[in-house]
């Protein structure tokens, strides 16, 4: 495997998080030391800015232009949520990573606070991880004795302070302003077209929402600069590391810190060692549930948002997930489908009435009930989902969308065979919890 | 107002007769150091879920009562996070995760042989109180699929052997706990 630079996952052990001493050994906490002191916020966010840096949360957004979208006269308390939520599926680098080094989220979200001056911060974090939140919560009270948060800060006139918020747990609290309604203890649905976080966020003040592995960049940026990290990627457009996931069939799986752009057929066989036993590869999800499926032609292609945007995809959270020539897509599209299905929110139609009827399709598919014109109707119900208030049902739309541009083949053979070319006996465990 | 239609009603009075005060003058202290109460409502909910086993419904009019919330309010909340559980469960809640990872690799027959080993059938708990088999959502484990979550602690690459022992090891210890990194 070819050896690349470590920076997120640098102070990796084999069986336990870094510790505060070990952080601050490996250069941690010199970023803040020296902002606090030497900088301007305004000079965080422009590094930050030359960096190139896009949000790792699946969006990808520009993270200088989203900090740099609070006004400077905006008002005060303002916050900052360190989104800890990760229930993408196929999705855990942000669980690997807090757990490797929990101080460099915290160092990168101070950070992010100082450029926008907030007081208060958050980190969001879901039920299953419930270890991690323990973990931050031990770990801010080291932080904080050390005088890294707080009043005054080492010092200076910047103060903040970041505590641990518990989800009670549902996907949709990873869409930015349903995690602001769920942290002022609303139900937690999005809200449509805004308003923009940057000037009506937690409790109508101004609120930053990252992913924390985007805050985690953050430290390095500022001590090595910004020219250095954009030099970390492969790609001409692509900045840093990233932590790709990579689970299904392969054979270990795991979460890799690669340059940014390193192609698909190397994380899949030299990072994660290639397919299963017995495997050949089919397709892929790029970046968790909310990617379309890709085939065998990408196999080359550089994961940076540029080159999969280029051919209609999206890098999402980077997460991949790989399917082989045994597993049913439409299965795997049914699954996928399924837990959008129970996880919408239910507030606007498309989603509420469109994704079950997405599912009951692909499910008489399955079941070797599939019509030929199931197919239309689907290519339209897909249509429908970007009509919803928030990225949710689009992001649903897209495995659906995916099986029908690259293996409608597979879907046909479906509908022509009346059953699931897959299954060997007709018994049907999903049948059973439908 | 609501409260006091509660109140009037005596809908109430399990209050008083179940909370242990020490515990009400914790949360009461906790939501008073917050900046706005309601923000606490998540880990209200989740400390007499503790206390109960579950939330209960006398257990959610005491969460509205705390946060000066209406039942009604708190009951959407409630019902809408899949970790708060508004029906008694077991001592070890098992978590299946049916994401699509799991799924490729064999959710299937974990869950069934969960099922089968404990006599019950999903969402069920096992008569002697001890066991609740939930699918859930991905639970970020993919990295060791197939999983399950129970009460905070992962059990990965689950097989037959490795299910049984996860029962074993569950039986054997004293009290459900979160295990700390």
């Amino acid at each position: 495997m070819s050896m690349s630079v470590k920076v997120l996952l640098k102070n990796a052990r084999p069986d336990r998080p870094a510790t505060f001493e070990e952080y601050c050994r490996s250069g941690g906490y010199q970023a803040l030391r020296e902002a606090v002191k030497t900088m301007a916020p305004r000079d965080v966010i422009r590094q930050v800015n030359d960096s190139g840096l896009r949000g790792r949360g699946g969006a990808g957004f520009p993270a200088a232009l989203k900090w740099g979208g609070i006004p400077e006269g905006a008002p005060f308390p303002r916050y900052v949520v360190a989104n800890t939520d990760e229930m993408e599926p196929g999705t855990f680098k942000d669980r690997v990573l807090v757990g490797t080094d929990p101080h460099m989220v915290i160092e990168g979200t101070i950070l992010a606070a100082f450029a926008v001056s907030a007081q208060k911060g958050v980190f969001f974090i879901r039920p299953s991880y419930e270890m991690d939140a323990r973990l931050l919560e031990r770990e801010l009270q080291v932080a904080r004795a050390a005088g890294y948060l707080g009043k005054n800060i080492l010092g200076s006139d910047f103060s903040f302070d970041l505590v641990v918020h518990r989800s009670g747990g549902r996907y949709i609290c990873g869409e930015a302003t349903a995690q602001v309604n769920a942290i002022m203890g609303n139900r937690p649905h999005p809200i449509k077209g805004g308003p923009r976080m940057a000037e009506q966020g937690l409790w109508s003040r101004p609120t930053l929402v990252n992913n924390v592995e985007t805050l985690a960049c953050v430290p390095h940026i500022l001590t090595q600069g910004a020219d250095w990290f954009k030099s970390l990627a492969k790609t001409e457009t692509g900045a840093g590391t990233k932590l790709y996931g990579v689970s299904g069939k392969v054979k270990h799986p795991g979460c890799f810190e690669l340059p940014m752009g390193t192609r698909l057929s190397e994380i899949i066989e030299e990072a994660a060692g290639g397919m299963m036993r017995g495997s050949e590869f089919k397709a892929l999800l790029p970046g968790g549930a909310s990617t379309a499926f890709m085939p065998k032609q990408y196999y080359d292609l550089e994961m940076d948002f540029e080159p999969l945007k280029k051919c209609g995809h999206r890098l999402g959270t980077g997460s991949i997930v790989v399917f082989d020539h045994q597993t049913c897509l439409v299965a795997a599209a049914l699954n996928l489908t399924e837990f959008f299905v129970r996880e919408s929110c239910g507030l606007c139609t498309p989603c509420r009435e469109g994704l079950p009827q997405i599912r009951d399709l692909l499910w008489r598919i399955e079941n070797g009930q599939g019509r030929e014109e199931f197919i239309p109707m689907l290519r339209e119900m897909t249509g429908h989902m970007g009509h919803a208030y928030c990225a949710f049902a689009p992001g649903a739309a897209e495995p659906v969308e995916g099986l029908l541009r690259y293996f409608e083949e597979e879907v046909r053979e479906h509908i022509s065979q009346r059953k699931c070319p897959f299954r060997e006996h007709g018994t049907d465990h999903a049948q059973a919890r439908h | 107002m609501i409260n006091d239609w509660i109140a009037a009603k005596g809908l109430h009075r399990g209050n008083q007769r179940m909370m242990p005060e020490g515990l009400r003058r914790e949360l009461e202290a906790q939501i008073k150091e917050a900046d706005h109460p309601r923000e606490c409502v998540v880990d209200v909910m989740y400390a007499l879920q503790k206390h109960y086993g579950y939330l209960s419904d006398d257990a959610v009019l005491e969460v509205a009562s705390l946060l000066g919330m209406t039942p009604l309010e708190v009951d959407e909340l409630a019902t809408f996070y899949d970790f708060i559980y508004r029906e008694p469960v077991g001592k070890y809640v098992i978590h299946a995760c049916d994401g699509v990872v799991c799924w490729m690799l064999g959710e299937e027959s974990v869950l069934e042989y969960l099922c089968r080993k404990l006599g019950v059938a999903v969402g069920e708990t096992t008569a002697d109180g001890l066991f609740t088999v939930l699918p859930t959502v991905c639970i970020g484990c993919c990295d060791h699929a197939p999983a399950v979550l129970v009460n905070g602690r992962f059990y990965g690459s689950l097989n037959p052997e490795r299910i049984d022992a996860m029962m074993e090891e569950l039986r054997r210890v004293p009290s459900p706990l979160v295990v700390d990194r």
